[in-house]
């Protein structure tokens, strides 16, 4: 119990000294996850209302997939991601290992089938019938998918939510990819496991109530578009 | 006709609706994260210019968890204008990606696997950093009578025999493969006996992970010297084989096309220069009372015993 305290004591201190490694650390970790879930929302949404909407043989086993994926361990994702961006591996010569890009690459590989499905299911609960006025009032595909998603807007910010939370909360794949490296790729995830191999559990403490704080604080935001103009 | 009627009516419909997210912040969000993201791409400008900036130091988690690797790396940094990306695996691990091309430059401890790593063509370089040495610790009241031992293999031997908890890395790290090899020296096979806990972690974790059980583990001092809180004491030491003896390793540039070979070269002579051996020399006295590593630069392993 004193260590929450010491923690809290810890991280009050470090944040009222703007402490740099404490702010840049904790800037990777948004920067990161933010891009993550960004590119995601981007691919991810038209990607799910495309799978909610069309049909075609092997759907489901797509669906069963994409569902699968939700549940996808970090640790895995990190090592398929390490292989492949290897000096000796298909993408060696990008030269992204250990970079905040490689990062965000593990990241998005995570979150995009919690955006994906999350998608199809928002999507696949707007009444059918929907749809087909959209259509009949003469939309093209483009602006369907659009009218979609908006309407399913409720929804998909449960979805990047979702995603975000899984990404920025995430170590395996971070500390695999990234390395951990002082001042480049360290986020505070991974700056939390080095402390805590260290035995500096305050400082470790300090750095989960930050991560705490900055997913609270980047919900809070995200919560407030989604209930603002809330249909009733 | 069908198709302005049509658009009319959807104006409608959006009118009556609650207004969407408006386009203008949704694209401020965008532009802001997309810029971030170049940012993060761009490599931050060094002070002078190597042809390749980037350098991967593979080393062991006891060089980054006592703070070592914090002091000796900035300084290279600045004074080379390489960007050291510092990644702290076992030194199983270490050797692996030496090994695949995978590192550039190698700062391990386990002497017998670096020979044998050396003779088999994958580095270029070897060179004796510093050492410090490694005790078997354990609870005060010790059960297993480990202060008696007159050995480093006896100390084992009468842990194996009490049966009381040990608690190994498990991790093919230069201190694992040192206990491994004292255990083979005492005859026993620990492994799937009911007193031997392999954990997987790097040292830190691992005396946290002792320290709870209150067992026998083996460390290396420099990481025992930095924690507090460890309530388990040093029962054997001194003996010639926990001599813990580190050396620096340059990749050989055979081992693949990316392999940044001057910048191996440049931090292997940094790190046995005598201004960075009189820092590794004076590094912890301030903090912990007494320095965490000897330096050895330009000794031979005959001078230390160990070859």
């Amino acid at each position: 119990m004193d260590l929450i305290l010491d923690g809290l004591i810890r991280a009050l201190t470090l944040l009222a000294r703007g402490d740099p490694e404490l702010l840049r650390v904790s800037w990777l970790s948004l920067q990161v996850s933010g891009t993550a879930t960004l590119l995601c929302l981007l691919v991810g949404m038209p990607l799910g209302t495309i799978l909610a909407l069309a049909r075609f043989p092997g759907r489901s086993i797509v669906l069963a997939l994409v569902n699968t994926g939700m549940g996808l361990p970090p640790v895995v994702v990190g090592l398929v991601v390490s292989i492949m961006l290897w000096r000796t591996g298909p993408l060696g010569q990008l030269r992204l290992l250990y970079t905040p890009t490689a990062m965000v690459i593990a990241q998005f590989a995570l979150a995009l089938p919690i955006v994906v499905g999350l998608t199809v299911a928002a999507i696949q609960q707007l009444h059918p019938k929907l749809r087909l006025q959209i259509v009949a009032l003469g939309a093209s595909r483009v602006q369907l998918i659009w009218l979609l998603l908006r309407e399913a807007r409720l929804p998909l910010f449960a979805a990047t939510m979702a995603g975000f939370g899984a990404v920025i909360s995430e170590v395996g794949a971070s500390i695999m990819v990234g390395g951990n490296i002082t001042g480049q790729t360290r986020v505070l995830t991974t700056a939390t496991i080095l402390e805590v191999s260290k035995g500096e559990f305050a400082s470790a403490m300090a750095f989960s109530l930050v991560l705490l704080a900055l997913v609270y604080g980047v919900n809070a935001g995200l919560t407030w578009m989604q209930q603002r103009n809330r249909p009733l | 006709m069908h198709t302005s009627s049509g658009s009319s009516s959807s104006e409608r419909a959006s009118a009556q609706r609650p207004p969407p997210m408006r386009p203008a912040l949704l694209l401020t969000l965008v532009s802001v994260l997309v810029a971030s993201c170049l940012a993060l791409a761009a490599p931050s400008a060094a002070r002078s210019q190597p042809a390749t900036p980037d350098l991967i130091l593979a080393t062991t988690t006891s060089t980054q968890d006592s703070g070592l690797l914090d002091v000796v790396v900035p300084q290279f940094e600045g004074q080379s204008g390489y960007r050291v990306k510092t990644i702290a695996v076992g030194t199983g691990q270490v050797l692996r990606l030496g090994e695949r091309g995978e590192a550039d430059v190698l700062l391990v401890h386990a002497p017998e696997e670096e020979r044998t790593w050396m003779a088999n063509g994958h580095g270029t370089d070897r060179r004796l950093v510093m050492h410090n040495d490694f005790v078997v610790i354990g609870p005060g009241n010790d059960p297993a009578v480990v202060q008696a031992a007159d050995s480093a293999a006896d100390a084992m031997t009468r842990i194996a025999l009490s049966g009381a908890p040990f608690v190994s890395r498990g991790d093919n790290s230069g201190t694992n493969i040192l206990e491994k090899k004292l255990w083979a020296q005492a005859g026993i096979d620990p492994v799937g006996q009911s007193w031997y806990q392999e954990v997987g972690h790097g040292m830190g974790a691992t005396l946290t992970i002792a320290n709870d059980k209150q067992a026998y583990t083996l460390t290396d001092r420099g990481t025992l010297l930095t924690r507090e809180n460890i309530d388990l004491g040093v029962l054997a030491e001194s003996f010639p084989s926990f001599l813990n003896v580190y050396s620096v390793m340059v990749v050989n540039p055979e081992k693949g096309s990316q392999i940044n070979v001057e910048g191996a070269r440049a931090f292997a002579d940094f790190i046995v220069a005598p201004e960075t051996q009189a820092a590794i020399g004076t590094y912890g006295v301030e903090r912990f009372g007494q320095p965490l590593f000897v330096p050895d630069a330009g000794r031979t392993e005959a001078e230390l015993g160990i070859s």
